[in-house]
């Protein structure tokens, strides 16, 4: 059971992974005119086109791309003068801080609301958290980045913030300052706010709506009805008898969550100017440095088929009534 | 009369959707033509540019939520770009739509080897997220709107014509079904005439919940440069013209975005209805769910 859902994700992986050299390879366009000076003569960019593999047919280079993946290696950045694990390797810790502190305050937050929403259904807390949560979700990424963008420049310049809430709203840290240990920990701390409010609070309003959807399924069964006839309080069953049977489709959600994490994450580190692997991969597609594009695809997809597998490996081990007889 | 008894039936959220729907469609098509500033061209600039919402400028014309750089009317431009904006959204997600149930309805009729390759290929695009996809597409190809809508559809139709392939899956061994092929009726038909009409719902509704990712993921491709080009506005690359002002200027990126969030909630509220109406046996996460987004 667990051996056929491990190499069923493998093999998706692998079709993923082609998928990806086919989009890149057969598109038109070709990298070299990015990397040559305008003056290069034509033998010169044979030259390179022939040092970066290019000349080659396209399965020739499929082939032997393929055979460095499965060695780890993902070639030579054609832009950067790096190789592809390296690049990663540098943009990945910033983009797995940032979207693991922002799914982890998501779900501290998007269940607990999603909960209240729906014991409080038809009510006025419901439609009013509702109606934000609705409004939120429906708000581009960029746009709510760039408007609590505002809110920290032009906002705290015209309405005269007191200067403990002046936050950073721009880049990783503070230029200009050579901080060291725990002060440039805090320093790039306080500019982490503002990005993992926007991608929390965009995360939070689609897991509130689902776990709303949810829980207002789960609080209409009998089992709820019976335990309140038994006597026991509101807070009660909401806590051990809807919750425990919430937790399979919270775990579903999770796996859902994490691509978007990943876009939105994509528009934050360019509206915030961080240096993660959603600015790598937009400057990569800019200049056709397909080795980056596609590595930085393959860990994205990684990241989702991984997710996938622990949310269906956990399902069984929450929910008794997934538990297969194996004979 | 049937109408009007159609729309007291529906609840507040629903009407407020249409009519909201129905308004920007309206502006969209009439401002531009009516309006008295010009959306595109540049005027007197430095006595108009950058002028703050609810402000006059020096001829006494009012602009409801101000100027960009160059002077231009931001209502009437977030209007004007409404038209391509709404139609890239509609058009990418009905044809996704389309897409998806032609896909879906002939894995689920034929089964058997075709089935299985064209699942494999859904899951293969799920696996990637959508806005990735997305990213790689739009920029290997020649940036426009043309490009946007085909890099819509072709990275929307998965989660239709998985639906679409279990609805027909089931539906073909129906009695009802077996009954049309006895009486002689061929399998294209049988499927086209009796099958499709039953599983068409949910379609229904994921193109509807579709147009409102469609309308921001075009305007995430457009922000970053790879969807629509200026000078032709889209509501993505009019925020993106307002970034290098944000701290100056704020509502030239911001006033843009009102437009596209009022559309969103508008599609996602009219989607989740049409949901309920059909007896609620769609799955809320038709798809990627909270990964179809910008």
């Amino acid at each position: 059971m667990v051996v056929r859902r491990v190499a069923g994700a493998a093999v998706l992986f692998w079709l993923v992974v082609t998928l990806v050299f086919a989009l890149v390879r057969l598109a038109p366009g070709d990298p070299t005119v990015f990397l040559v000076p305008p003056s290069a003569t034509p033998v010169e960019v044979e030259r390179l086109r022939a040092n970066l593999g290019l000349d080659r047919p396209v399965a020739v280079q499929y082939a032997r791309w393929a055979a460095a993946l499965l060695r780890g290696d993902m070639g030579e950045s054609f832009a950067l003068r790096q190789t592809v694990s390296r690049a990663l390797a540098d943009a990945a810790p910033i983009s797995i801080g940032l979207g693991l502190a922002s799914l982890l305050l998501t779900f501290a937050i998007g269940v607990p609301l999603g909960l209240l929403q729906a014991s409080t259904r038809g009510r006025a807390t419901d439609r009013a958290t509702t109606v934000v949560t609705a409004a939120v979700f429906a708000a581009p990424t960029f746009w709510l980045a760039l408007a609590l963008v505002a809110v920290f420049t032009y906002g705290a310049a015209t309405l005269g913030l007191p200067s403990a809430l002046r936050l950073p709203a721009l880049g990783i840290h503070t230029p200009g300052l050579s901080l060291s240990g725990w002060t440039a920990a805090a320093d790039v701390a306080r500019h982490a706010i503002l990005p993992v409010v926007t991608l929390t609070a965009i995360g939070a309003a689609g897991v509130a709506r689902y776990a709303r959807h949810n829980f207002v399924d789960l609080l209409e069964l009998d089992f709820v009805r019976a335990a309140r006839a038994r006597g026991a309080s509101r807070s009660r069953v909401l806590a051990r008898h809807v919750t425990a049977n919430a937790l399979p489709g919270l775990v579903v959600l999770f796996a859902l969550t994490l691509p978007g994490v990943v876009a939105g994450s994509v528009f934050v580190e360019s509206v915030f100017a961080w240096p993660g692997l959603g600015r790598l991969t937009l400057s990569a597609i800019a200049a056709r440095d397909y080795p980056v594009v596609l590595g930085a695809s393959i860990w994205y997809a990684a990241a989702v088929i991984l997710a996938n597998l622990a949310a269906d490996l956990a399902l069984p081990l929450l929910d008794p009534r997934q538990r297969q007889v194996t004979r | 009369m049937k109408y009007v008894r159609f729309w007291r039936g529906l609840d507040r959220a629903t009407q407020a959707s249409i009519a909201a729907l129905v308004l920007l469609t309206v502006g969209a098509v009439l401002v531009p033509a009516v309006a008295s500033h010009d959306p595109i061209a540049i005027g007197d600039v430095i006595t108009r540019r950058l002028l703050p919402p609810l402000s006059r400028d020096p001829a006494g014309a009012l602009h409801v939520l101000g100027t960009d750089r160059f002077g231009r009317d931001l209502f009437v431009r977030m209007m004007l770009a409404g038209r391509l904006s709404l139609a890239v959204g509609i058009v990418g997600s009905v044809l996704a739509a389309a897409a998806g149930s032609a896909i879906g309805a002939v894995a689920g009729w034929r089964g058997g080897i075709i089935d299985r390759v064209a699942m494999a290929a859904a899951d293969t695009m799920l696996a990637v997220p959508r806005l990735v996809l997305l990213l790689v597409c739009a920029a290997l190809w020649q940036p426009g709107i043309t490009t946007v809508v085909v890099v819509l559809a072709a990275t929307g139709w998965m989660g239709v014509a998985r639906m679409i392939r279990a609805e027909v899956a089931a539906a073909r061994v129906r009695p009802y079904v077996e009954a049309a092929r006895a009486l002689g009726v061929p399998g294209g038909r049988a499927l086209w005439r009796h099958v499709l009409p039953n599983a068409i719902g949910p379609a229904i509704v994921a193109t509807t919940l579709g147009v409102g990712s469609a309308v921001m993921l075009e305007s995430g491709l457009s922000f970053l440069g790879l969807g629509i080009q200026p000078p032709a506005p889209s509501w993505g690359n009019m925020i993106a013209s307002g970034r290098d002002v944000i701290v100056s200027a704020p509502w030239v990126a911001l006033a843009p975005g009102l437009a596209l969030i009022v559309t969103v909630v508008a599609a996602t509220l009219l989607g989740d209805a049409w949901r309920d109406r059909i007896a609620g046996d769609v799955p809320v996460v038709a798809s990627r769910g909270l990964s179809e987004r910008a």
